[in-house]
């Protein structure tokens, strides 16, 4: 596909400003898979950490002999303790996502690619094992970006609305959901009880064109979903505005409500918005895990 | 055709498609707005709202109406709607045309004339005959003839300037029944309702009238020593000021306009006044009042005798005595007089220099040969001599035995008197007034008696020259013409004391005949009758004046009913000339209203122009292209389309909001001095100060050219064009030099002005301060201009002055001057003091340093400019002196300019010449 090395320039270009991600990792001993996250303490690890006189119970295999032999002592090489984390994106395919309000404006799925490539990048220069749900598997390092562009870029559109997929999951992992959230909010209420019985903490970035934001509609008007199977028709647009964005507020409040019962994050997202801000507020959500 | 109101169509039968109207009406009211469909993921949210309003769904009644108007439209419009057309009544029988052609038409003559000839053309294509009849004409039978009959003689037709005679032609209209068109000027003449009924008994009668306003003019009277003007105006509705333009001939006897008056015509006002206050010479000279613009006979009124006022020199043989004033010999002329003529009173050649019109000497006898001379040159250039007789002529032997020139007849010694104690007879009384006697008419009081008079010697000629006389045939009033004038003589003395003529009313009403005094504004009908009187002038209805040429005269009788009445076909308008005097017979009268015509209502009446059919096509089609784009717009607006429209209104909108105030500040912000200090100092430029006064401005400006010119010529200075220099706006800071006309009218500089100015002073800058009052004053406070000066130069920072010393370097710093003349030759300058000895200055710096010695000010009033002003050839723009002298000044007025601008640039430069001597000796030459 074509699409992929563009949106991988992009999501680097956009990734570029940040330094590498490393998504805070609260359940270590779970997670046994190494990782970057270097500890400041002895721990599993690649890294040198310190030298310190064996103990008893060390083992023999721990003593460093090589240091123990320019002294008398025995000394025990530490490692720090690093581990890494497995983060989780989910990009909603459904065809709604498709929409843009504008011919100036991407569709939304688009943005929300980017941001997902974007916090990809960022995450994999940090060390941390991404994957994409129910496509990839979490893994690290740099081939793993290519093959989260192409398995973005290959995803084709189903489904009149996104319901989050929770597949692939890593327990005590973290997840990103990207989706404009409008479908059935009940499939996103099950994917995060999921994800909170796995112990998976994230956040859940809806995307929305200006256009959805603002109602900028009149007169008669007959209204469809993208797949076309919904319609609804109207005489005066105009006038269900003001209960539009009251019913749009309302699932606003629901989605934070939700997400802030298990510990996750929830923003907000237009495409008339630069992607930075966003990528900066994900950055934000996945290092300070509050 | 079809007519709707005043609209008609041409294709009538599509009017029937307006039936469709209301089938259309249901069909669109059928069809709602198509919907549009938009792809909307946020659809989910919307599922399950409902409209507020269903019934929408309809197209609203007013897009409906919309449509149906556009529809309309269209279909009139196609229909061929004619506004007024032209409707042809095919009319039957014969045609009457009346033209009023009086002196009202003349206001837009050429109208009526073509109005009159579509009519008779259109009778014409008829094949209606036709009769033209203008009422102004003697009344004649009327014959109908046919339009080729009339065609040629309608165009010839002109405006008279009397009156219609109404009564006279309702006996001259043709039998039978015809149709009337009468082309009325809109007054009410006497005699028009009588010719109205006796038409409408005829058949129909249309009238046409000018909807212009018509204006008079009243003859022009004298009260207060004013002349008191009036107009009339007809309609009387919206406030109005008119012109009026006095004429006359100028001493050199071409015409000219004299004066001008404005009358002002109040809303709903149908007469103005006002007065006009003319020197006495000015006034004699008066021949016509006209309205400016009105070109018609009504509008002038021409003057005659009755606004001029005579200058009479009144002469005694001794002077009056004080306390026997009813004996004096001038008493009753003075009484006579007074009212109507200018009297002056002095010794013979002293009054003959006042050229007046009547020299009236009472009891002088002898005149001294220079004043018998002067006189008689005087009298014979067209002077009237008036003498009365008295003991001293009566005692005198003037005329004795040989007829003088300056009296009538000769004269026998000593004179009679009758009806005194120690005579024969009783009191004479007089006889009537010959034939052909200025007098002749005048009634004779029974109560006028002559008791002495002096007695004519029977000549000849005495019976020739006698103009009135005693019962017993003796001569009372003798006169004779002398060159262009006359010498009357009264045998009877000025006072009472010889008879009781001076008492009686008929000493002044003789008085008028002999032209002496002047009439009452309109001669009645007692001084007209009794002579004939000759047409001079006569107006035509345009209110040209043209000679009248061989007209005949008319009896003062019939003159004097036509003052009243108006001028008519035998009397035109015009000066008729008596024996002595000149009456004017105008068209309107001081009387005589304008009074509208009222027609019947059962008269149509009509406009001048014939209404133009308008056709009303265009309109229709365009309407109905209106409501269709409207349609379009609303139809965007019901079915939700227009916000992208609205977005592009208010980006429109909100860049010219925004634009807008950028261009306001632009034009408030005080202009940057940029390209004036650009054109200021790319050059040496020198400036002068605007004054206000566009002349003096102007001159300046010339001034200041001419001499820039001289000094590219000349010198290596070469300075750009002068600019004017605005002291409370401009920076003065490019300049060297200010030239600054004073004027009495300027206003004083502003404190920033003040500060500027002496900023310039202080930094080097010169102002050359030129009052242009030749410097009668000295610099005091007599001239309007030097008080100006003062004023101006109060809050100026300017060190002591001194008159210019000879010796000063300004006199030596390009050419050696000793003066410094402008247009007016000499005046000094004021320039800078010296400092004194004592302050000069610390040693090795003798000269005087301040500004490098360059004087601040210099003060003269020698209107420099006007001396150097060149125009745009470069010549010489006001003449300077006389001749070459006059040339040499100005010559000398550049090399001073040279100077001054050489002074200022070089500054000291050339002050070592002062001390050329001294070097040279120090030199040890």
């Amino acid at each position: 596909m074509s699409m992929a090395p563009d949106l991988r320039a992009r999501a680097e270009a956009l990734g570029q400003t940040l330094p590498p991600l490393l998504a805070e990792a609260e359940m270590l001993a779970a997670t046994v898979m190494l990782g970057e996250h270097g500890r400041r303490r002895a721990g599993l690890g690649d890294e040198f950490w310190q030298y310190r006189p064996a103990h008893a119970g060390d083992s023999a295999r721990m003593i460093d002999w090589r240091r123990s032999a320019r002294s008398d002592a025995h000394f025990v090489r530490e490692r720090e303790w690093q581990a890494a984390q497995s983060v989780t994106l989910w990009v909603d395919p459904s065809k709604s996502m498709a929409f843009s309000g504008d011919k100036s404006r991407a569709p939304k799925a688009d943005r929300a690619k980017l941001l997902a490539l974007a916090l990809a990048v960022l995450l994999l220069r940090g060390g941390e094992r991404v994957g994409l749900a129910g496509l990839a598997h979490p893994r690290a390092g740099r081939a793993q970006l290519l093959r989260l562009a192409a398995r973005l870029a290959g995803e084709d559109a189903s489904g009149e609305y996104g319901a989050p997929e929770t597949e692939g999951m890593v327990s005590h992992g973290r997840a990103v959901f990207l989706s404009d959230f409008l479908g059935d909010l009940s499939t996103v209420e099950t994917a995060l009880a999921r994800a909170a019985d796995r112990g998976v903490k994230g956040a859940l970035i809806q995307i929305l064109d200006p256009a959805e934001e603002e109602f900028p509609f009149d007169g008669r008007t007959i209204f469809e979903s993208m797949g076309g199977t919904m319609r609804h028709e109207t005489q005066q647009a105009g006038e269900l505005r003001a209960r539009y964005l009251a019913r749009l507020a309302e699932r606003k409040d629901r989605l934070a409500g939700l997400a802030r019962a298990v510990g996750w994050h929830f923003t907000t997202h237009h495409t008339g918005q630069p992607a930075h801000s966003a990528l900066l507020w994900a950055y934000a959500a996945l290092k300070g895990g509050r | 055709m079809f007519m709707v109101g005043p609209i008609g169509f041409a294709v009538p039968w599509l009017l029937t498609a307006l039936a469709a109207l209301p089938i259309l009406w249901i069909l669109l009211r059928a069809v709602p707005p198509a919907p549009i469909r938009r792809r909307f993921p946020g659809v989910a949210l919307l599922l399950g709202l409902k409209d507020a309003e269903a019934e929408t769904d309809k197209t609203p009644w007013w897009l409906l109406l919309l449509r149906m108007l556009a529809v309309a439209a269209a279909i009139i419009g196609f229909a061929g709607p004619i506004l007024d057309p032209e409707v042809r009544t095919e009319g039957s029988g014969p045609l009457l045309v009346v033209v009023d052609g009086s002196w009202a038409d003349a206001r837009d003559w050429p109208r009526r004339v073509e109005r009159a000839e579509a009519l008779v053309a259109e009778a014409g294509a008829e094949g209606r005959p036709v009769a033209l009849v203008r009422l102004t004409d003697a009344p004649q039978v009327v014959v109908f003839q046919t339009a080729e009959a009339w065609a040629g003689r309608a165009a010839g037709l002109q405006p008279q300037a009397w009156a219609p005679a109404m009564a006279d032609w309702l006996v001259a209209l043709p039998e039978g029944r015809f149709e009337t068109v009468w082309l009325s000027d809109g007054l009410d003449h006497p005699g028009r309702a009588d010719l109205m009924s006796a038409l409408q008994g005829r058949g129909t009668v249309r009238v046409i009238e000018s909807p212009r306003p018509l204006f008079g003019l009243h003859p022009a009277g004298f009260q207060d020593g004013k002349v008191t003007l009036a107009a009339s105006r007809l309609p009387a509705d919206d406030p109005a000021s008119v012109e009026v333009i006095a004429r006359g001939p100028d001493p050199h006897g071409i015409d000219l306009e004299l004066a001008r008056a404005t009358l002002d015509f109040a809303a709903g006002a149908a007469r103005a006044e006002t007065t006009l206050d003319l020197p006495p010479e000015l006034r004699n000279r008066l021949t016509r009042f006209g309205i400016e613009a009105a070109r018609t006979a009504g509008a002038v009124s021409l003057t005659d005798d009755s606004l001029k006022r005579r200058k009479i020199a009144l002469i005694a043989a001794t002077p009056d005595q004080e306390g026997l004033q009813l004996l004096s010999p001038l008493h009753y002329l003075r009484q006579a007089l007074e009212p109507t003529a200018e009297i002056i009173e002095g010794s013979l050649t002293d009054v003959l220099l006042a050229s007046p019109d009547v020299v009236v000497l009472a009891d002088v006898a002898r005149l001294t040969d220079a004043e018998a001379e002067a006189t008689l040159d005087w009298v014979e250039r067209g002077g009237l001599l008036l003498r009365f007789a008295g003991p001293r002529l009566a005692a005198s032997d003037v005329s004795r035995f040989q007829e003088d020139p300056l009296m009538p007849v000769r004269l026998r010694e000593g004179g009679r008197s009758v009806g005194g104690a120690m005579s024969w007879g009783d009191a004479k009384a007089l006889a009537p007034f010959p034939e052909g006697s200025p007098f002749f008419g005048l009634p004779l009081p029974g109560d006028v008696a002559v008791r002495a008079q002096v007695l004519a010697q029977p000549d000849p000629n005495l019976s020739d020259r006698t103009i009135a006389a005693l019962e017993d045939g003796t001569p009372l009033v003798t006169r004779k013409a002398v060159g262009d004038g006359q010498v009357v003589l009264v045998h009877v003395t000025a006072n009472a004391e010889w008879s009781s003529l001076p008492l009686s009313g008929l000493f002044v009403q003789m008085l008028e005949r002999l032209a002496v005094s002047t009439r009452a504004a309109v001669p009645g009908t007692a001084e007209l009758a009794g002579q004939t009187w000759v047409p001079q002038v006569v107006l035509d209805a345009y209110g040209q004046a043209t000679d009248a040429g061989e007209l005949p005269g008319v009896e003062g009788q019939v003159l004097a009913a036509a003052m009243e009445a108006g001028p008519t076909l035998d009397l035109p308008p015009g000066l008729y000339a008596g024996a002595d005097r000149r009456v004017a017979l105008n068209v309107v009268g001081a009387e005589t209203e304008l009074r509208p015509a009222l027609w019947p209502p059962s008269v149509p009446v009509e406009g001048l122009e014939g209404r133009a059919a308008q056709a009303l096509k265009g309109a229709f089609l365009t309407a109905a292209a209106a409501f269709l784009l409207l349609d379009v717009l609303a139809a965007l607006w019901v079915a939700g389309r227009l916000s992208g429209l609205r977005r592009v209104v208010a980006v429109v909108a909100l860049g010219l909001v925004t634009l807008q105030p950028q261009g306001a500040r632009a034009q408030d912000a005080p202009m940057p001095d940029d390209a004036l200090a650009l054109e200021a100092t790319t050059a040496v430029v020198l400036a002068h100060v605007l004054t206000g006064d566009r002349r003096v401005d102007d001159v300046a400006r010339a001034g200041l050219t001419g001499l820039g010119d001289k000094l590219w010529q000349r010198t290596s200075i070469e300075p750009a064009l002068p600019i004017g220099v605005d002291i409370e706006r401009d920076e003065l800071a490019f300049f060297p030099f200010l030239y600054w006309p004073v004027t009495a009218d300027q206003p004083t500089p502003s404190p920033e002005a003040y500060a500027k100015l002496n900023q310039f002073l202080r930094t080097g800058g010169m102002i050359l301060f030129d009052t242009r009052d030749a410097d009668v004053a000295g610099f005091g406070s007599a001239t309007p201009e030097g008080q100006a000066l003062q004023r101006i130069a109060a809050g100026l920072d300017i060190p002591p002055l001194e008159p210019m010393p000879p010796d000063h370097v300004l006199t030596r710093t390009f050419y050696l001057l000793q003066e410094f003349p402008g247009r007016h030759p000499r005046g000094g300058l004021w320039v800078e003091a010296a400092p004194l000895a004592e302050e000069e200055a610390p040693v090795g710096m003798p000269f005087r340093n301040l500004n490098d010695g360059v004087t601040p000010v210099v003060i003269g009033g020698n209107d420099w400019a006007a001396a150097w002003a060149v125009d745009d050839i470069g010549a010489p723009l006001l003449p300077i002196g006389r001749g070459m002298a006059g040339e040499r000044q100005r010559e000398i007025a550049y090399r001073f300019g040279i100077n001054l601008i050489m002074h200022v640039l070089t500054g000291n430069y050339k002050s070592d010449q002062v001390h050329v001597p001294a070097l040279l000796e120090r030199l040890g030459q």
